[in-house]
């Protein structure tokens, strides 16, 4: 990449240069990707950092980012893995429409998601109301809120993984299995799951970047209350019209803590590119 | 291990009813495929199913494992209706084509899982799969992940796997062809040995006919779906009838009119020709004799009496020491066995014309 003009080593591919109509888009692509991160570095407040990570509303967003997204990823794992079972495993009529329809929040933006959220589960919505009336839960404006927003924008990262994973692997040994006496559920939980095993994980770690990510949702359906409802993202958009520093501060610590957990799950356990 | 009480060379099918064991028929349809099978196998027998690719061996098996539906017929085990059952009540025995050891369990968990999901508890579940471990000689690799094993060891703990559940019929899946060719003769004899041990009924798929000769004591030919011949090993090898089972084991197989002591055979385009033999038979026959049987000479023979006809040469090959030659007709196409001296003395390249020459003493004729 540094030197692309004699870069080019003989044993690979023709032993010619590559061309400049490649390399140069993608040296600036590159750039593009790596840039803006270097730039929060760069202006990073390092004398006053010490200081500022301590700020209790700091701690207070990230405790609650960490414990939104991880329970959205599991509340994502105990859904998501049976429908990617179901969308690989059982044929049904309009199985194709299924799949789409789970795929939308993907390309929703997240903001309608989180009307949409509003609409159902709000505390007028279709079910928010009677879940009002029956057992008085609000989910709208709470914790579980955000949990629930960021779960409707993470879990198809999940399912699709999860059911690329299934649709890959040997159906032989499920036969196998069954015919050593193992019921369906048996065969799921001691020979599917565990030979799917990296597509989960792909899966989850997805899920769980996404859904530490996740601003547009949440805002919407959860509003940013301290300590109940303001995740880091949240933190940092707001901080960025009252304190702008602090609001570099807080990017700094969502950038660490996710590169931090892709790669040490990457190396472990990943396949993925 | 007991044998069938008659060799069955007649196509009929046979009855094992009362005697335990495996009696199945098997209907399966599958597009256009259409596999038509009555198969029955005595405890301690095993039967192989042999057939060229695509004959419906490994559907029949898989039919009886239920992993494929039969669209009629039924299968029973010492009695027991299996049919209706899913694949993990039958209580059968199967070890895959390439093994499928669950590559994320040990050697030891693999050979327990069939016996927890009997219900068995956890404890006894690994003495018993130590047990079996230690009977295929596999001791030591109890904690050894499948990828860590060598195709025969994999193969071993495929069957241990498969017998630990203690099933009554056993199904093998072609067991030896994922084995290079010179391991695989010492793992027949290993496999051999074992089935040997096993006192429920057995039935092997396989397209080798020496795997089929070592480890069944019947067999049942399959083509395009249906049996086409039954027997003893033994006898289908002396007396194959169809082409497949002939190339097979070897020999030329002709189809003909038999009139005492002459076989009129239908040759190569429509050429209609005699052949002298020994046995005195009447009506359809079949009338088979060795490659190593048929003389070649630049001229005609004369002399001894022999069924003498003239042939073109289609091929030359090596086959072992001896250099095997096709012969076209008409009026007859066989397969010759010569020596590379007669090669080159009687310049055989393919196109040569030659005289072939047989002994009435060398054919073997039985009723079709």
């Amino acid at each position: 990449m540094r030197a692309p003009a004699g870069g080019a080593s003989p044993e690979r591919g023709f032993g010619r240069r590559p061309p400049w109509m490649l390399v140069l888009p993608a040296l600036v692509g590159l750039g593009f990707l790596v840039l803006p991160p270097a730039g929060l570095l760069l202006r990073a407040p390092w004398s006053t950092l010490g200081t500022r990570l301590a700020d209790p509303r700091v701690l207070e967003a990230l405790r609650l980012s960490l414990l939104t997204a991880t329970a959205a990823t599991g509340v994502c794992l105990v859904l998501g893995v049976p429908l990617a079972w179901v969308l690989a495993r059982v044929p049904f009529p309009g199985a194709r429409l299924v799949r789409a329809l789970v795929t939308v929040p993907l390309v929703l933006p997240p903001v309608v998601g989180g009307v949409a959220l509003l609409l159902v589960l709000g505390r007028r919505g279709l079910v928010g109301q009677w879940l009002d009336a029956a057992f008085g839960v609000t989910l709208p404006f709470t914790t579980a809120g955000v949990v629930l927003a960021q779960t409707f924008v993470a879990m198809p990262f999940l399912v699709i993984s999860v059911e690329g994973a299934l649709r890959a692997a040997d159906l032989r040994y499920e036969e196998a299995a069954a015919t050593l006496g193992a019921t369906r559920w048996t065969v799921f939980r001691r020979v599917t799951l565990p030979l799917v095993a990296p597509g989960v994980l792909a899966g989850a770690v997805l899920c769980w970047a996404r859904a530490l990510g996740e601003f547009g949702a949440t805002i919407t359906f959860a509003g940013s209350f301290p300590g109940r409802t303001e995740t880091m993202p949240l933190a940092v958009y707001l901080a960025l019209e009252t304190d702008p520093e602090a609001a570099v501060v807080l990017s700094l610590v969502l950038l660490a803590v996710s590169v931090l957990v892709l790669t040490a799950l990457r190396d472990r356990w990943l396949d993925v590119a | 291990m007991s044998r069938p009480d008659t060799p069955m060379t007649t196509g009929r099918e046979e009855r094992a009813a009362g005697r335990g064991g495996l009696e199945a028929r098997l209907l399966v349809r599958r597009g256009d495929f259409a596999l038509d099978l009555e198969l029955t196998a005595a405890p301690g027998e095993v039967v192989a199913l042999l057939g060229p690719n695509g004959a419906g061996k490994s559907t029949a098996l898989r039919a009886l494992a239920g992993l494929v539906p039969l669209a009629d017929g039924y299968i029973r085990v010492d009695g027991r209706d299996l049919h209706r059952l899913p694949p993990e009540r039958r209580g059968i025995g199967m070890v895959f084509q390439d093994y499928l050891l669950f590559p994320h369990l040990s050697a030891l968990e693999n050979v327990a899982f069939g016996l927890r999901c009997q219900g068995v508890r956890k404890r006894e579940t690994r003495r018993i799969a130590a047990e079996w471990l230690e009977r295929v000689g596999l001791a030591e690799y109890a904690s050894a992940r499948p990828r860590a094993l060598s195709g025969g060891q994999a193969q071993r703990v495929a069957l241990a796997r498969a017998l630990a559940v203690r099933p009554r019929l056993l199904l093998l899946d072609e067991p030896l062809s994922a084995l290079d060719a010179h391991t695989r003769l010492e793992i027949r004899s290993g496999l051999r040995r074992r089935l040997a041990g096993f006192d429920g009924a057995a039935v092997l798929v396989t397209h080798d006919p020496l795997d089929a000769m070592v480890l069944a004591d019947r067999l049942v030919v399959l083509e395009g779906g249906r049996p086409v011949q039954r027997g003893r090993p033994a006898d289908v090898a002396r007396q194959p009838r169809t082409e497949y089972v002939a190339r097979l084991v070897g020999l030329n197989l002709y189809r003909g009119q038999a009139d005492g002591r002459t076989v009129r055979v239908e040759g190569e385009g429509g050429a209609r020709m005699e052949l002298d033999t020994v046995d005195h038979v009447l009506g359809e026959v079949f009338l088979a004799f060795e490659p190593t049987a048929v003389a070649l000479y630049r001229s005609r023979p004369e002399g001894s009496p022999r069924n003498v006809w003239r042939a073109r040469v289609a091929a030359v090959e090596r086959h072992g020491d001896r250099v095997r030659v096709r012969l076209q007709g008409p009026p007859l196409s066989a397969a010759a066995d010569v020596t590379p001296a007669a090669v080159a003395e009687l310049e055989l390249t393919p196109g040569a014309r030659v005289w072939a020459a047989l002994k009435a003493t060398e054919t073997r004729v039985y009723p079709a």
